[in-house]
């Protein structure tokens, strides 16, 4: 298991101790890593295959320019009893380093620019996802389909806390994979609810920022069945580290097994809709809710960050009026960063957290509500 | 006509003496410097290995946004401006700057501006914490309270710089001995008379943009809103109007510096003097063209991705020529490697560094792996540190012994440069690494596969940081106790500011020199 220095002097026993747990981990996480991945498909190849090329035009210009430059510095020193030349200017060799580099530059620019061409064409995709950035979530809608749902983060707590061991996806595992199938052309239309993200999934070669109000589109086309993992890449406010992407790519046969199957889950939650809850079995899905879509801000206390996020214990809404509550969850407070929680939580989810914040940390309203009140409240009602 | 400088604190205050500006700024900026390198320990301290350890995300993303701006607005950009404040009146022969009052106003709000930046830290809901490059709507909608102080510290940090350049655009174009003509003004002269006009074209951008985010905050305006018509994207657009040219603020004087350096050190003339003014000139004009290569992914149409992508990689023409030209300059010299010229080639090779990877970040396709990756930040520390700060420290060691008229000592001074050179290379070379396998820009806590790199760039971070202490004691100790230096200092360096006294007096050039 991953096991690494706590306090004493890491700084004088890194290197020793980056041997030794290289060893131990070796099986389960990859390390060292220091070069792009190829990736999965034609995009990330051919990116890749640039990055390369790249590479090796700075490595052979350097080679050259710092040979000239130690070949200077080793022979050309005043201990040596050198006397300096005097020349100093020459039109010949600044017209030459002028156009020499000119001709790289166009060759580097011939193929960067035919496969930029090839990468921006994202017509006649075989499939549709919308895919939205939220603080600090992503949402992925499945156009056609009637599927949608949010991805989180679910890497324990205790584990960024360093309270219990790092598992082998820490930080890049969610509890809802964006499934796809292979070798099919995938059309992703991505924008933000919020503030501007960037979806990216390294192995996939497309990262594109999310901007609120604007739909950007981009493609992929998965060639070999696997779990690809990515980030958030621009800096979306508090949790920015901690909204991981995940993309699973299978067999068109299980991809629409799976799709059969989520549209079957979302029929049960709607048929929850019509269902009385206990108080307990709210209160007990509540916290589940709270932590996962609300805790991030108002934090697991629910005491907030002061004058960032604000508290719910023992003041504000969660010890209001219960409608002014509901509709605060619901709708959200424009001009704010409390988001309009009915698109993203079915009413079921609602009617629990509702219900557990008026009653946790001590708030004890005593009072809850169901979900087909919160049914009743989006209908206007 | 000898008459020293005022008594006490007002000779401070009051002061409209280029040299006594010149060491405020100087001064001013080494403690930006100190400050800014503490926030950015302390981002290397909690990513010394994966988990939150010591701070929690909101304080990190504030560590973040002020180590960026404190960085910039307060260590890099008043550095130049204090070596500009010394060197350029004695370089072109001058008695002083042309609009003396003025200079001390240009400085003398820089403190204020710092200190309600900094104060936000103690502000409920904590310090700015989007980024030095602030996008809306994080830093409109969704920022905390104390945003508009940090609009206000803008604002005034703009004007202190349109200030300073308006100064130093007058005293080169009127203020030049007979017989100094343009083609004979050193370099520094020439990089920062083009500097001065980029900051004065771009200074303005940057408060149009932060006045627009106020106007969004305060007033009801929706230009970043989508939801009110506006268009988050505008502001990248206005916001990296200046930022680009204000990378290049950043570096061009720092050519300036090196062009003086490896000459004397090198006992040749500067090899392809005209060429160097040239290439200067049209980096600054290029780089009013690139800007939109910080937003490949923002989802330009493919036009304006392909103009943006040929434009950026043009730029690598006249840099490129600057290189050539410094290497010419060496080659066949005669040379000696004393602090200043230890710093100035590490400059050279280590910008030239920065430039391939800025090279390989201008080709579209491959950007979209990089973007925003710790590839990037290898890449602007990579042109930041060794090209601005290692430049500044350069022509520290180089004229310091004619600011205060003592020798600093060469061995500390070397000591100074290994320590500073190897935590450098320890702290951003693996970050290409980890950037290139996956690590995103701006996050507090990462997966293991990062884990390596990133304990070894927080140990040369910190290496890094103990070095610039001890460049506080060899600049103090030269000061206080270094052997007397002589009128030339150096062997046989060019330029007027030698053919004065060390230390150089309160007044020089109050009857103008004869230029041949």
């Amino acid at each position: 298991m991953l096991k690494r220095a706590q306090g004493l002097a890491p700084w004088l026993l890194a290197p020793a101790l980056m041997v030794s747990s290289y060893q131990s981990m070796a099986e389960e996480v990859e390390r060292w890593r220091f070069n792009m991945p190829e990736g999965v498909t034609s995009v990330s190849q051919n990116v890749y295959g640039l990055h390369m090329q790249m590479f090796w035009w700075c490595v052979g210009i350097g080679v050259v320019v710092f040979g000239v430059m130690f070949f200077s510095m080793i022979f050309h020193r005043k201990s040596r009893g050198v006397k300096p030349a005097h020349f100093h200017e020459s039109t010949a060799l600044e017209l030459l380093w002028t156009v020499i580099p000119v001709v790289i530059l166009v060759l580097m620019a011939w193929p960067a620019t035919t496969s930029l061409i090839k990468l921006y064409d994202s017509s006649d995709a075989d499939m549709d996802v919308l895919i939205t950035g939220y603080q600090w979530r992503w949402k992925y809608d499945y156009l056609g389909e009637d599927v949608s749902f949010f991805s989180n983060l679910s890497t324990p707590r205790e584990q960024i806390e360093g309270l219990a061991p790092k598992g082998p996806h820490y930080l890049l595992e969610t509890d809802e994979h964006l499934v796809v199938p292979v070798n099919k052309k995938i059309r992703f239309l991505i924008t933000a609810n919020d503030v501007i993200h960037a979806w990216w999934v390294p192995a996939l070669g497309v990262k594109k920022d999310a901007i609120p109000g604007f739909i950007k589109e981009t493609w992929t086309r998965i060639e070999e069945p696997g779990i690809y993992r990515g980030q958030c890449a621009e800096l979306c406010g508090k949790d920015h580290g901690f909204m991981p992407i995940v993309v699973e790519a299978v067999s068109e046969e299980d991809y629409r097994a799976w799709i059969e199957n989520k549209k079957a889950e979302a029929a049960a939650i709607r048929e929850l809709t019509s269902k009385t809850f206990s108080f307990d079995e709210l209160y007990a899905r509540g916290e589940e809710v709270y932590n996962r879509s609300c805790a991030a801000c108002h934090q697991a206390n629910g005491e907030g960050v002061p004058g960032v996020f604000p508290s719910l214990k023992g003041v504000g809404v969660a010890v209001g009026p219960i409608d002014n509550h509901i509709d605060v969850v619901v709708n959200g407070v424009r001009g704010t960063a409390m988001q309009a929680f009915g698109a993203q939580l079915s009413e079921v989810d609602v009617a629990a957290v509702v219900t557990y914040e008026r009653n946790a940390w001590g708030n004890n309203m005593g009072d809850m509500t169901q979900p087909i009140d919160i049914y009743n409240h989006k209908q206007g009602k | 006509m000898a008459h020293g400088p005022a008594k006490g604190l007002t000779r401070w205050l009051y002061t409209t003496n280029h040299k006594d500006i010149g060491s405020m700024y100087l001064w001013f900026s080494f403690a930006m410097f100190i400050l800014g390198g503490i926030f950015a320990l302390v981002i290397r301290a909690e990513l010394f290995q994966p988990g939150l350890q010591i701070v929690e995300p909101n304080l990190f993303n504030q560590m973040t946004t002020l180590h960026g701006l404190v960085m910039v607005f307060g260590a890099v950009m008043p550095a130049f401006v204090g070596l500009a404040n010394w060197m350029i009146p004695m370089m072109v022969g001058a008695p002083d700057m042309a609009l003396p009052r003025m200079n001390n106003w240009s400085f003398w709000i820089l403190p204020f501006a710092f200190t309600m930046l900094v104060s936000t830290l103690f502000m409920e809901g904590g310090a700015p914490n989007f980024g030095w490059t602030f996008y809306a709507p994080l830093s409109t909608t969704y920022a905390p309270p104390s945003v508009t102080f940090f609009i206000f510290a803008v604002h005034i940090m703009g004007a202190s710089s349109i200030m300073g350049s308006i100064n130093i655009i007058a005293t080169i174009l009127n203020m030049r001995a007979p017989g100094m003509t343009m083609m004979k003004m050193p370099l520094f002269v020439w990089t920062w008379l083009i500097t001065a006009y980029l900051l004065i074209a771009v200074m303005p951008v940057l408060a149009g943009v932060v006045t627009m985010m106020l106007m969004d905050i305060h007033f009801g305006t929706s230009f970043f809103n989508a939801a009110g018509g506006g268009d988050p994207v505008l502001f990248q657009h206005v916001f990296w109007f200046f930022g680009h040219p204000e990378v290049y603020i950043m570096i061009l004087p720092a050519f300036g510096i090196v062009s003086a350096i490896i000459p004397t050190f090198a006992r040749k003339p500067l090899f392809g003097y005209s060429s160097m003014v040239y290439a200067t000139a049209a980096i600054a004009f290029l780089s009013f063209i690139v800007w939109a290569h910080h937003m490949f992914t923002a989802g330009m149409p493919l036009a304006g991705e392909l103009f943006f992508m040929y434009a950026t990689m043009l730029i690598a023409v006249p840099t490129g020529v600057k290189v050539f030209n410094w290497t010419a300059t060496m080659f066949k010299g005669s040379m000696t490697f004393e602090t200043p010229m230890l710093f100035s080639i590490a400059f050279v090779i280590l910008f030239t560094i920065g430039g391939f990877s800025g090279l390989m970040l201008a080709i579209a396709p491959a950007d979209f792996q990089y973007h925003d990756t710790y590839f990037v930040v290898a890449h602007f520390h990579y042109v930041l540190v060794p090209g601005a700060i290692f430049s500044i420290t350069a022509g520290v060691y180089y004229w310091l012994p004619k600011w205060c008229g003592k020798m600093y000592s060469e061995v500390m001074g070397k000591t100074h440069f290994w320590l500073a050179f190897i935590g450098l290379n320890l702290t951003f070379f693996p970050m290409h690494f980890s950037g290139l396998a996956g690590m995103p820009r701006r996050i507090p806590d990462y997966h293991m596969m990062f884990a390596d790199w990133n304990m070894i760039s927080s140990i040369g971070a910190f290496l890094f940081g103990g070095a610039q202490i001890l460049f506080l004691y060899i600049v103090i100790s030269t000061i206080i106790s270094g052997k007397k230096a002589t009128d030339k200092v150096w062997e046989n360096p060019e330029g007027l500011e030698w053919t004065v006294p060390s230390p150089a007096p309160y007044h020089t050039f109050s009857t103008p020199p004869e230029v041949k």
